[in-house]
């Protein structure tokens, strides 16, 4: 790799449209450790359409790097359709909890004061402990883990960042560069979900 | 235990609603599909679908190899000279995990293949049963799609699937795992309908004529254009839209390994080979060109050799296919998406008719130029042991280009596709991309099932041959007429070649032995002679061809000869070496 392509490296986020398929989810992943990528993040869930899976994988890598792994995605027979996206052009949270013992965080440190300068909210109050949650980017979680840390932080976990593309329009700007290189439009798409049982599923 | 687990699975099943097997319906499927011949090796969790091929013996052709590796490359074969899908069978496990060099071969050259696994019953998936592998996850990467079967009533649909994705678009091979429950399982079997679309899957980009008109601008400003051609145009059968491309726009064009055959070798257009054994003018100038029009190939490293060095000077215009290949390895001036049978036409009709004279006369200088420094002395050697070339030179005369050729991997693999003559299209069967040794032998007996009225002769090398010579048992049993030439120079010659050149002549490992092949041949009743000498060379090629049925020729040709012109690995093609 050349340093023009390690100066390139920023964080992409791929959105990936796919059919529900088991399988499915180890031929994506196997193209990234083909190349021996890292998936820095990878969520995936039922999208708003039904039968339709999104995924959202994060990596660190160039454009290059990144628009040649997107073509190979969508290569894939039942992958509808890949896009990737700059930090900048995503709105994009994690979800985090926090358990800790409800004894401490009630003698040591104002709860009130905690949730509200955090962003968080309580889930679960127990005797025993309480689960704080908070959703945000990777530094405004990993805070929240520093603040309670010294008042002994049982357990601690994150999901896996989920992103929306900022704005449509924004989406077809994009989609206009994706047809230099990939000729499938947005509308074509479309009419082919919509078009449901009269295409070929399973 | 399985036998008593079949029963139970067939009583709980209502028998009035469910009158096929899964099996059967395979079966159906596959004739519906136009399926004539299978290659494949049965075993434990297949045998049911065996069970029922045993009454399809009028309408498919089984043809039992002798190892499922063998059964991958044949399907290949067949598959290249028939521009079918070539079918295999094999069982779980074992029988599945053979598959493996042979879906990878497919899947890098892009053959379109249906593999049919049997796998263990559904509840023991999972439970390290017998002859149990998880072959989905293992071929995954080898496939252009795989899946499991774990219900017979799911079969027909994906079977269906299974071809359209197989042939489309850019071909490739496909896997379907079926239980063994889903090969007994008796269902209500409602008929068999062809695939032809799947909302998820676009195996044809839409053709944008802008990039066309593009394209044809370039070509018509274009001084010193250069034509590459690759395999693209077979699979697109597109050979005769190809043909009026070139002789329209009276452009050079050079080919890749799996091209060739495109347009016949003597067409005065066709300046020869790309690439690290390629010829001297095509590697020489593409780094002079100025418009490199690659059509149906995917600048592969060993076509393109350093990268950074490779046709800097040139706008380039890519047809291909598949939109993961545009950028790929060379940045595109002009991407033109699509099958080439379509943009071809569309290309042709916007172009100039003209002639570059000039410039094709450079090609032909440099021809002269290696006929001079390599090609005579190959092909026409007075003096010494023989050459492959030769071989070749010779065989060439006595099919004159109609033969279909089957090669191995290896040096005698780059003799043979850099001299022998190709008349016609889907006549050049070899291991491209994956250089599979051991592939030739197997994929003969294919390549002869899909091209019955026509002469295959299989060019392997001492090494390659010995890696699947079991075939020589399913060219025994199935009848099937192949030519065997065995060019034996009792060295793995390429490795050598390379450890002369840069390893300081340090022949590690690269000795070796082989059986007395003419008497292995004869264990399979298979006729055959040694020839080491010149002026016995005519006559025995003559004998190989007039002999009815197979036959086994083996060639001594000299030990240490170096397969020229050659780019060295890391560097540019215009930096080829003579000697």
């Amino acid at each position: 790799m050349s340093n023009q392509d390690i100066n390139d490296r920023q964080e992409y986020n791929i959105t990936i449209y796919t059919e529900n398929q088991v399988g499915l989810l180890n031929r994506i992943a196997i193209i990234f450790t083909r190349r021996k990528i890292n998936i820095d993040s990878l969520n995936t869930s039922p999208s708003e359409i039904e039968s339709i899976h999104r995924f959202n994988i994060v990596i660190t890598e160039s454009e290059e790097v990144v628009r040649k792994l997107t073509r190979q995605i969508e290569k894939q027979v039942e992958v509808l359709k890949v896009y990737y996206h700059t930090n900048e052009d995503v709105v994009w949270q994690e979800l985090a909890l926090y358990k800790v013992s409800t004894d401490v965080i009630a003698e040591k440190v104002s709860v009130e004061r905690l949730l509200r300068e955090n962003g968080a909210r309580a889930v679960v109050i127990r005797k025993d402990y309480t689960i704080f949650e908070t959703t945000g980017h990777r530094e405004e979680t990993d805070n929240l883990i520093s603040i309670l840390q010294p008042y002994g932080l049982i357990e601690f976990v994150r999901s896996a960042r989920i992103a929306i593309i900022k704005d449509s329009e924004g989406f077809n700007a994009k989609l206009r560069e994706f047809e230099r290189l990939e000729p499938g439009e947005e509308v074509v798409e479309n009419e082919y979900l919509n078009r449901g049982s009269k295409v070929f599923t399973m | 235990m399985e036998v008593a687990q079949q029963e139970i699975l067939a009583q709980a099943a209502p028998i009035e609603t469910k009158n096929v097997s899964g099996s059967v319906a395979l079966l159906e499927a596959l004739i519906a599909e136009g399926v004539d011949t299978i290659f494949g090796y049965p075993g434990g969790a297949i045998m049911p679908i065996y069970d029922a091929l045993y009454d399809y013996n009028d309408k498919l052709n089984h043809v039992l190899v002798r190892h499922e590796q063998g059964g991958t490359h044949a399907g290949q074969g067949y598959a290249r000279t028939s521009g079918k899908v070539g079918v295999v069978f094999a069982t779980s496990g074992p029988g599945a995990t053979n598959l493996v060099t042979g879906l990878a071969d497919a899947q890098i050259d892009s053959t379109p293949l249906v593999c049919i696994t049997g796998q263990v019953f559904a509840h023991l998936l999972g439970t390290d049963a017998f002859q149990e592998t998880d072959v989905i996850n293992i071929t995954t990467p080898v496939t252009k799609w795989n899946y499991q079967v774990t219900d017979a009533n799911e079969i027909p649909e994906v079977i269906a699937k299974a071809f359209y994705i197989a042939k489309s678009g850019r071909p490739g091979p496909v896997l379907i795992d079926i239980t063994k429950n889903a090969q007994i399982q008796l269902f209500d079997y409602k008929g068999y309908t062809k695939c032809e679309h799947i909302r998820s899957y676009r195996p044809k980009p839409i053709v944008r004529t802008q990039y066309i008109e593009q394209a044809a601008a370039l070509i018509n400003q274009a001084k010193k254009p250069f034509i590459l051609f690759g395999q693209g145009i077979l699979l697109g059968s597109a050979e005769q839209e190809f043909k009026a491309f070139v002789e329209k726009s009276g452009i050079p064009a050079a080919w890749t390994i799996l091209g060739v055959g495109a347009i016949p070798t003597d067409h005065p257009l066709n300046v020869g080979m790309l690439g690290m054994h390629g010829n001297y003018g095509p590697n020489v100038l593409t780094n002079e060109c100025d418009v490199l029009i690659a059509i149906g190939m995917r600048f592969d490293d060993r076509v393109t050799g350093r990268l950074d060095k490779y046709a800097k000077q040139a706008k380039v215009i890519h047809l291909d296919i598949d939109p993961a290949e545009i950028d790929k390895n060379v940045k595109t001036t002009v991407p033109v998406w699509g099958d080439c049978k379509e943009t071809l036409p569309m290309l042709t009709a916007l172009i100039e008719e003209k002639q570059h004279t000039e410039w094709v006369n450079l090609f032909n200088d440099y021809t002269r130029k290696e006929v001079e420094a390599v090609i005579e002395k190959e092909l026409n050697p007075t003096s010494g042991e023989m050459t492959m070339g030769e071989v070749i030179k010779q065989l060439n005369e006595l099919t004159k280009g109609e033969a279909v050729i089957v090669t191995d991997v290896g040096q005698h693999q780059m003799v043979a596709c850099r001299y022998a003559q190709f008349n016609n299209t889907r006549s050049n069967v070899t291991s491209g991309g994956l250089g599979t040794m051991g592939f030739a032998l197997p994929a003969a007996i294919g390549a002869k099932y899909g091209a019955q009225d026509r002469t295959v002769v299989a060019i392997i090398g001492d090494g390659g041959f010995q890696m699947t010579c079991q075939e020589l048992g399913t060219i025994m049993q199935s009848g099937v007429d192949v030519k065997i030439i065995i060019l034996n120079n009792r060295f793995l010659g390429m490795v050598r070649q390379w450890q002369e050149l840069f390893n300081d002549r340090r022949y590690s490992f690269v000795d070796i032995q082989s059986p007395d092949f003419v008497a292995l041949a004869a264990a399979y009743r298979i006729p055959g002679k040694v020839i080491s000498d010149r002026e016995d060379l005519q006559g025995a090629l003559k004998l190989m061809l007039d002999t009815k049925g197979s036959f086994l020729l083996e060639v001594m040709v000299t030990k240490e000869n170096n397969v020229f012109p050659m780019v060295p690995q890391g560097c540019s093609v215009s930096e080829i070496r003579l000697k």
